[in-house]
């Protein structure tokens, strides 16, 4: 390279440059695909609806739509149905998490039992995820018709003499939400079920030996050994179960379609948009919703972070 | 030689123009009534129009209703919409709005067309966007076997139909007199078993410039205190305020409703579903001293042009033979409908007995259902719904929850 020319080298360097930069870029292109699905797929969508609820009543509006600033953001969130539907839609969520943890660790804990013989351990293992084989759709008729006032809740209920009516469980306001809560509980413990089984059985028996020598009881086993093993997989579940459950809208639109005081945000945003045809009040719903849920999304990766360290 | 083949040329190119002049003209229909049809029927009678109409073809574009709903609705905003459409009445008017429909009025005048037969005519300000062209109606349906076991007649009024409801109940073995479901996710309960007893005693929930008009209105409160007074009693079915439409027909399939006011597009499933049924149709019940026409509340196949549409002329005239007496007699044949044209008959009248009822109460009263062109015409139901079920439950007085719907209504209105 002594004798090269000023041209010479120039050129080396954009070579140089252009490879480095080529090496660059390449993980790029390899992502590309992935990139593109995600900007068609969610960016533009979340971005569309972003600047949707900004606007006056948009789609269905024939002339252009004018900004409005926050004022959808004021309207929906001062509204008393709004408040009714956020009210409802976290008792929704936080009963089912609870419920979803407590259902599905004693399930796992009972099939991780050595006390059951091999052949009651399938036969429980199939009738405990059963729930989860069924559509939202298909549960949202069964529990349909199992808590209709003639149906076999009620009957089993009377004969045992524990109501003293006929109970409207789908349409009294007093009972409707506790219903359709019961019937998420329901569908989704099975989630909780499989992957607490996974993570008991992933726990060493040395660590309960060494904690029987300490002369630990039942209880401190649980408390000591078996909740701190599962921690990681007790705060994933939880977390994604509360966003998961924040979205539910199939099960209470089938069984109460939001009626008798069991409005949730996710019927709420779908009657302001396919009912109404309010199209940037639906926009803004949709857009505090998804701020709810990326509040506990960011827990959720904080989570795994702490986890994968 | 260069000269001729030139010529040549010339000719081939006037020949091409030529043919693609008398191309067929292509008219895209969208509707949700082809896969509630016998398959083919449909076909059939679009086939006849293109036969009577040399130079226009059909293409339909066929799907569930929802589905259908959800793709109209999308397409207007797209502005790519079929260039004929079937339309719902709950939704009308929100493609109005959006200036997606053709003026009817204006293709009526275009064409010189009589409109003195149609039956009915769906008007947004002073000009008609839909032709309801095939018509259900919805009179009340009676178990014949618990009205003679009962000893009673089916009821004409609104006193007979509380009496008739009260004998009917039998709590014990899961039996009552009437169902009304009002369901949230379906509120459709409000417009044909709760305002239909309104308009069949001839009263309006609209005022003269079509605004809302539920307070101070003394025929709806009472239609409203009445119905209450039949819940109070405990003759209508538990489960009302989550009970959608199905689950009513099956009720009174199961013979565990008497009464229900349905639509005779069920008449076929009910028929299937419990063979041994012996059941009536009557007229709604209409209050103590009135004596006009009722008021039949109705779901309509209603058909409309898009705006965007190059071929206005053509789909007008696929309208027009589907609302003619032949193309309309055809079409409500065989979906067991009643004629959009006033001189249309079905064949059905003539074959079925039941029918034969329908088609007297039909002729006896006027078609009736004020939520057809109404802006959001679902949501007004639910609105309505909401404070409804309240008012039933004792929850809220009649006035206040008149007054709440009122103001839910004046805000969908503005």
């Amino acid at each position: 390279m002594i004798g090269a020319t000023q041209g010479e080298i120039a050129g080396a360097t954009n070579n140089i440059s252009w490879d480095q930069r080529k090496r660059k870029l390449l993980p790029y292109a390899y992502l590309s695909p992935t990139l593109l699905l995600l900007a068609v797929l969610t960016v533009v969508p979340i971005v569309t609806v972003f600047l949707y609820s900004f606007f006056d009543n948009v789609i269905v509006n024939p002339n252009q739509p004018k900004f409005v600033g926050l004022e959808n953001y004021v309207d929906a969130l001062s509204h008393r149905k709004f408040r009714a539907a956020l009210g409802n839609t976290l008792y929704f969520a936080v009963a089912s998490v609870v419920a979803h943890f407590v259902i599905g660790l004693a399930f796992a804990l009972l099939l991780n039992s050595r006390l059951l013989g091999a052949n009651v351990k399938a036969l429980f293992r199939v009738v405990y995820i059963l729930p989860w084989v069924f559509t939202a759709s298909i549960i949202a008729i069964l529990w349909r018709l199992l808590l209709n006032p003639h149906g076999v809740v009620n009957y089993v209920l009377l004969e045992l003499g524990l109501v003293p009516e006929l109970l409207e469980w789908l349409s009294d306001r007093d009972l409707a939400i506790h219903a359709v809560t019961f019937i998420n509980i329901w569908s989704g413990y099975p989630f909780y079920l499989v992957s607490f089984l996974a993570g008991l059985q992933g726990i060493p028996d040395d660590l309960y030996e060494a904690g029987r020598v300490d002369g630990a009881n039942t209880w401190q086993l649980f408390r000591f050994i078996t909740l701190p093993q599962l921690k990681p997989i007790i705060i994933s579940l939880a977390l994604l179960d509360f966003i998961w459950t924040i979205h539910q809208f199939t099960l209470v639109w089938m069984t109460t379609g939001g009626g008798s005081n069991s409005e949730v945000l996710s019927t709420y945003t779908y009657k302001a948009a396919f009912s109404s045809y309010e199209f940037s009040e639906a926009a803004t719903l949709a857009m505090v919703i998804l701020a709810i849920c990326t509040f506990f999304g960011i827990f959720y990766v904080r989570s795994q972070r702490m986890a994968d360290e | 030689m260069k000269k001729y083949l030139v010529g040549l040329l010339v000719l081939a190119l006037m020949l091409a123009g030529g043919v693609t002049m008398a191309q067929d003209v292509v008219l895209e229909f969208q509707q949700w009534w082809e896969p509630e049809l016998p398959e083919g029927s449909f076909r059939a009678i679009l086939d006849d129009f293109e036969a009577a109409n040399p130079g226009i073809r059909v293409e339909t574009i066929s799907g569930p209703y929802l589905t259908t709903k959800d793709q109209i609705i999308a397409s207007a905003a797209t502005g790519t919409m079929a260039d004929v459409v079937g339309l719902d009445g709950a939704w009308v008017n929100v493609l109005w709005k959006q200036g997606a429909l053709h003026s009817l009025t204006q293709a009526m005048a275009d064409a010189d067309y009589d409109d003195s037969e149609l039956a009915a005519q769906i008007r947004l300000a002073g000009e008609t966007y839909m032709i309801p062209i095939a018509n259900f109606i919805y009179p009340v349906f009676v178990n014949l076997d618990m009205l003679e076991a009962a000893g009673i007649d089916p009821p004409s009024t609104r006193a007979e139909f509380a009496a008739a409801a009260e004998a009917l109940t039998d709590p014990d073995n899961n039996v009552y007199g009437w169902a009304q479901p009002l369901s949230l996710e379906q509120p459709n309960g409000i417009q044909n078993d709760t305002m239909s007893w309104l308009w069949a005693t001839g009263g309006s929930m609209l005022d003269d410039m079509g605004q809302p008009n539920l307070v101070d209105n003394e025929a709806l409160a009472d239609t409203m205190a009445y119905i209450k007074s039949l819940h109070d009693a405990g003759v209508v079915a538990p489960g009302a305020f989550a009970m959608k439409e199905n689950e009513k027909v099956e009720e009174f399939v199961n013979e565990r409703v008497a009464m229900i006011i349905n639509t005779l597009a069920h008449f076929t499933l009910i028929r299937e579903r419990n063979p041994d049924l012996n059941f009536d149709i009557t007229a709604l019940p209409a209050a103590e001293g009135y004596d006009g026409p009722r008021g039949l509340p109705y779901a309509s196949w209603g058909i409309g042009i898009s705006a965007n549409t190059e071929h206005k002329a053509e789909a007008w005239k696929l309208i027009d033979y589907l609302t003619s007496v032949e193309g309309n007699s055809n079409l409500t044949s065989i979906a067991n409908a009643f004629p959009g044209n006033v001189n249309a008959t079905p064949d059905f009248i003539q074959t079925d007995e039941l029918f034969m009822t329908a088609f007297e109460i039909f002729q006896a009263g006027y078609l009736a259902n004020e939520f057809t062109g109404l802006p959001a015409a679902e949501e007004l139901m639910r609105q309505f719904d909401e404070p409804f079920q309240l008012y039933l439950e004792g929850d809220m007085e009649l006035d206040e929850f008149l007054q709440i719907a009122q103001e839910e209504w004046e805000d969908i209105f503005e």
